[in-house]
């Protein structure tokens, strides 16, 4: 089982046990993480999952499609990193992952 | 000993169970739903389930083992009969008696039936819960004629997965145009051309007059129309879940009436989702929503003021549908608009309709567009410039600054 760790806006860690297949979103509503909405239950539709990846990650997550991407572009708090966390897939080379929540969720 | 329960088993009930937990209450907390699933997301039913893309796992808003960890009653096949507000008890139709400290009505809301000779045929069915979709899905492979009654966004969806997956789909509406009731004539007959080029046939102002057929469906009949059919899909809209509230004597009016904090008339009593009649402090009137965001929104504040937090609801409304190659996100009510600006090319599937009144923007629709979306959403209310809107080169985010 790969481990997602979350970090909230305020420095509270929540180090979680994910699922292959599943989405780093799914992980956080899975385990109560607090911070991620994901209203839209994972359509890429409503950008209230977003997370920004620790970068020395980024490479193993990789960056956001073309919906995604404009999904975020108007995020006032989006980073170079951020990601809708819907769109990651968990894998075994994600293992160790660290995510950091934004403040909001717009 | 007294805990929370939650009458109901969708999105707003599983949400409230979860933020209950997640804002610390530690006390039983206790979920019936009619159905014998754990809390699915009702969205895809008519989407990606319908079109075998997703699995059931995957249909789940969380895993059985969420409740289990999280020690979330689960009472799966238990309907809740009655609310009793003097005793603070409820009862089920298993004969059980439960006292509640407070209590979360979201039941949702149920498909309006169709009323017609030869309803009761085989063959005949409606799309809202999870099993509706399984008995289609069973009876698919050997229907290749398909006739779909109400050209609303349930219905198109559908359309656009049956028609995706080979079948011949004749859509029936009673109005003048699809999607009458929530969108612009321009928006409707963009998609009466799209489903049209995909091969479906739409009859509109088309009534249904009763289904023909010896066990199973064979015809649909809209008077001077007779139709050859293996199944029929029809939705034509919902009704609130409201019964159980209006039995215990809570104020219902189209929906429960709440305020903006989620409470009804009975303050240990409070209700989320698509059976509230609900106040929007945005839009500046009551609403009763057919839509998962709210549903959610709803039960977050419900379970905030549950536990004796003062959090109000305050949410714009929005929706997504999906059909075909098309993303479709609306924020807002077009019919609030005195004008529009289109900006991008119908032509290219690619645009956004901004709606307006007296200049400031109400509504959005947005056609494979989500930064347009999103920035619409951030933009509700405030004055915009109908030839900044429509020119593509005019950088609208500019507008947030």
């Amino acid at each position: 089982m790969p481990k997602i760790k979350f970090i909230e806006h305020n420095g509270i860690e929540h180090i979680i046990d994910a699922i292959n297949g599943d989405s780093i979103m799914q992980s956080a509503i899975n385990n109560l993480v607090p911070g991620i909405d994901a209203d839209c239950g994972g359509e890429c539709s409503c950008a209230t999952c977003h997370v920004i990846v620790d970068s020395i990650w980024i490479d193993k997550v990789g960056i956001p499609s073309n919906t995604e991407d404009s999904m975020l572009a108007l995020n006032p708090d989006r980073e170079p990193n951020s990601r809708l966390s819907c769109q990651i897939e968990i894998s075994d080379k994600l293992d160790g992952v660290v995510v950091n929540l934004p403040e909001f969720q717009y | 000993m007294k805990g929370m329960v939650i009458v109901g088993g969708g999105h707003a009930a599983a949400q409230n169970a979860a933020s209950l937990r997640q804002q610390g209450y530690t006390g039983h907390i206790t979920l019936f739903s009619e159905e014998h699933y754990i809390p699915y997301q009702r969205p895809p039913l008519s989407k990606e389930y319908l079109a075998d893309q997703q699995s059931l796992d995957r249909l789940y808003l969380r895993p059985e083992r969420f409740y289990e960890e999280r020690d979330i009653d689960l009472r799966l096949g238990v309907r809740v009969s009655e609310i009793n507000t003097k005793t603070n008890n409820i009862l089920t139709t298993t004969g059980d008696v439960l006292a509640y400290e407070k209590l979360l009505i979201a039941t949702g809301s149920r498909a309006r039936l169709l009323r017609v000779p030869g309803d009761q045929l085989s063959g005949i069915h409606y799309l809202r819960q999870l099993d509706d979709v399984n008995n289609i899905k069973k009876e698919l492979r050997d229907s290749s004629k398909i006739c779909i009654v109400g050209g609303g966004y349930v219905g198109l969806e559908v359309a656009s997965v049956l028609i995706s997956a080979g079948h011949q789909v004749t859509i029936i509406e009673s109005e003048s145009r699809i999607l009458k009731r929530v969108t612009t004539p321009k928006m409707s007959s963009l998609f009466h051309t799209l489903h049209t080029a995909k091969g479906a046939k739409i009859y509109t102002e088309a009534v249904v007059q009763g289904f023909l057929g010896s066990k199973r469906v064979e015809y649909l009949n809209c008077g001077d129309l007779t139709i050859p059919t293996d199944m029929v899909i029809i939705g034509i809209g919902i009704i609130p879940n409201i019964e159980v509230a209006k039995k215990a004597g809570i104020t219902c009016d189209n929906g429960i009436i709440v305020d903006d904090r989620c409470q009804t008339s009975d303050p240990n009593i409070f209700a989320a989702g698509d059976n509230t009649n609900h106040p929007n402090t945005i839009l500046n009137r009551r609403l009763r929503l057919e839509s998962v965001p709210n549903a959610m929104e709803q039960a977050r504040v419900a379970a905030a003021n549950m536990l004796g937090q003062d959090k109000k609801y305050a949410s714009l409304p929005w929706f997504w549908s999906n059909q075909y190659d098309l993303k479709l996100q609306m924020m807002g009510f077009s019919a609030d608009g005195d004008s529009q600006a289109i900006r991008g090319d119908i032509e290219t599937k690619k645009f956004v309709v901004f709606y307006l009144n007296e200049d400031k923007l109400v509504a959005v629709d947005a056609i494979n567009s989500p930064a347009e979306f999103m920035i619409g959403k951030k933009l509700y209310g405030k004055a915009v410039n109908h030839t900044d809107l429509s020119n593509t080169n005019f950088d609208l985010g500019s507008l947030l600054k």
